[in-house]
């Protein structure tokens, strides 16, 4: 990611796709042509992408579409998936209604 | 590409952001410095986003009135993206005559300051929010609060800046900030060395030991505190909420989810683990106190809980000065986790000292040598 590290780079223009209208993140509505925009906009990294756009910040937290905007990001910035880190996990692992989560008794306390 | 410019900003938080986007606007040529290699990740990405006067120290009240007359309302335009911000004001809530009390002397305060906040009845804030529990008895209220989205304001001032020539540079730790010939000048990272007129340090918490390269130190301490999210709700109310007893703060976002800060009580003491992470009992805590005000949520589910260090000045108040003694230094850390209601305002402040003019606002109260020792 080292090139990329200084956002004035040009890194070229964004250019639509036929696909664009296709949704990415299922959980927001989010599909790959903003997610290709967004890119464009300055927006380089899989937390920055969440926090713009929403995608992966959904009931499934990325589970989903996580590999797929990591590709559709490495695609645009042209460098390997595996250079792109990912979102970090947040708890807790699948939704929980608030009186669960706020219950700390054993059963039968 | 130069690595000089009239101002090197050091930390892409809301403040760092604005600063450069004003800056930029004013003509001046900027080069910003992020440790991290996602903007925004530090405080900003991790609050409950309060854009209140109301609950604010009498220091700080004159940049959150300015913010919301002249700043907030025409943000979203401006920077060319929604922020999300809401005028629908702020409730603090009271369940007892300890509570009412506390709120009370808020209440006096503020009016002092001349500030239009008033003490309603737990009716009349059943009439604001429907949604408020019958054990709320009373609550202050005051109408000009709001609340915006942080991590999208912080972007916003980000994608603008950029648009404007200002140049960010991420995963860019800086080690040091270089005298040359008695004036701040170089900014030294693991790779690089950045010149500027002005150095502008803006890196929260990490802006100690930046400054403390120049023999300037801020008396603060690193505290975490942890927001959690809930899925998307119906449209139900869009006023900031807080307490009396300080369990929680949060609103309704655009999006529908519900955005809740709190704390556990422990966090004087949470173990330092050198990233931000979530305690196992601070979420749990904050579910109670959201429950008794907003009975209807505890159906709600929660989808993630996250974390973030605050930078808490010794008297709460952050540090907006230059130094005499390094000139060419610009400090903005230590908002005490309130900064981001009134960063529009600071960021157009330090705009206004960078480029030497007098400015919109008295920032006196928030010199770097404000500290003294008890006798």
């Amino acid at each position: 990611m080292s090139d990329l590290k200084d956002r004035s780079a040009f890194i070229g223009s964004y250019i639509p796709q036929a696909d664009d209208d296709m949704i990415i993140c299922r959980c927001e509505e989010i599909t790959k042509g903003e997610i290709r925009k967004a890119i464009y906009d300055g927006m380089y990294t899989i937390a920055e992408i969440r926090r713009y756009l929403r995608a992966g910040m959904g009931l499934c937290q990325g589970q989903t579409c996580g590999k797929l905007v990591k590709t559709i990001v490495a695609r645009e910035l042209k460098i390997s998936p595996n250079e792109i880190e990912s979102a970090v996990s947040r708890a807790p692992m699948r939704p929980l209604e608030m009186k669960v989560l706020a219950n700390e008794k054993k059963a039968g306390e | 590409m130069s690595n000089c410019a009239d101002v090197v900003v050091i930390g892409s938080g809301v403040i760092g952001n604005a600063a450069a986007y004003y800056m930029a606007k004013k003509g001046l040529s900027v080069i910003v410095l992020e440790k991290s290699d996602s903007i925004g990740n530090g405080g900003s990405s991790r609050n409950g986003g309060g854009v209140r006067q109301s609950g604010r120290d009498k220091r700080e009240l004159p940049l959150a009135i300015y913010g919301r007359e002249h700043l907030w309302p025409n943000l979203s335009q401006e920077l060319g993206m929604d922020v999300e911000y809401y005028q629908k004001g702020n409730l603090r809530l009271g369940k007892t005559d300890a509570h009412i009390n506390v709120l009370e002397n808020l209440t006096k305060n503020a009016n002092n300051c001349g500030l239009d906040v008033s003490m309603i009845s737990g009716e009349e804030a059943r009439d604001i929010c429907p949604y408020l529990s019958k054990e709320v008895i009373g609550a202050s209220w005051c109408p000009t609060d709001g609340h915006a989205n942080p991590m999208l304001t912080t972007l916003a001032y980000y994608k603008k800046a950029r648009e404007l020539g200002v140049r960010f540079i991420t995963g860019e730790e800086v080690i040091e900030i270089r005298k040359i010939r008695g004036k701040a000048r170089q900014v030294i990272t693991p790779d690089n060395i950045y010149e500027g007129e002005t150095i502008l340090l803006a890196a929260g918490y990490d802006s100690r030991n930046i400054a403390g390269s120049l023999g300037i130190d801020i008396p603060m301490n690193k505290v975490l505190l942890e927001v959690l999210v809930t899925e998307a709700q119906p449209p139900m109310f869009y006023q900031m909420l807080g307490t009396a007893a300080a369990d929680f703060y949060g609103h309704q976002s655009t999006h529908g989810s519900f955005v809740f800060g709190g704390s556990s009580g422990l966090e004087a003491v949470n173990k330092d683990n050198g990233t931000p992470t979530t305690s196992s009992l601070t979420a749990s805590c904050i579910c109670r106190g959201i429950m008794k005000y907003f009975p209807i949520l505890s159906e709600a589910k929660i989808v993630r809980t996250w974390a973030g260090w605050i930078d808490d000045c010794i008297d709460h108040v952050p540090v907006i000065s230059f130094v005499e003694e390094v000139p060419g230094l610009l400090l903005a850390s230590a908002f005490t986790g309130h900064g981001f209601g009134i960063s529009p305002t600071v960021g157009m402040l330090l705009a206004e000292m960078a480029a030497g003019e007098k400015t919109s606002l008295d920032v006196s109260a928030f010199r770097y040598d404000r500290f003294k020792a008890k006798i």
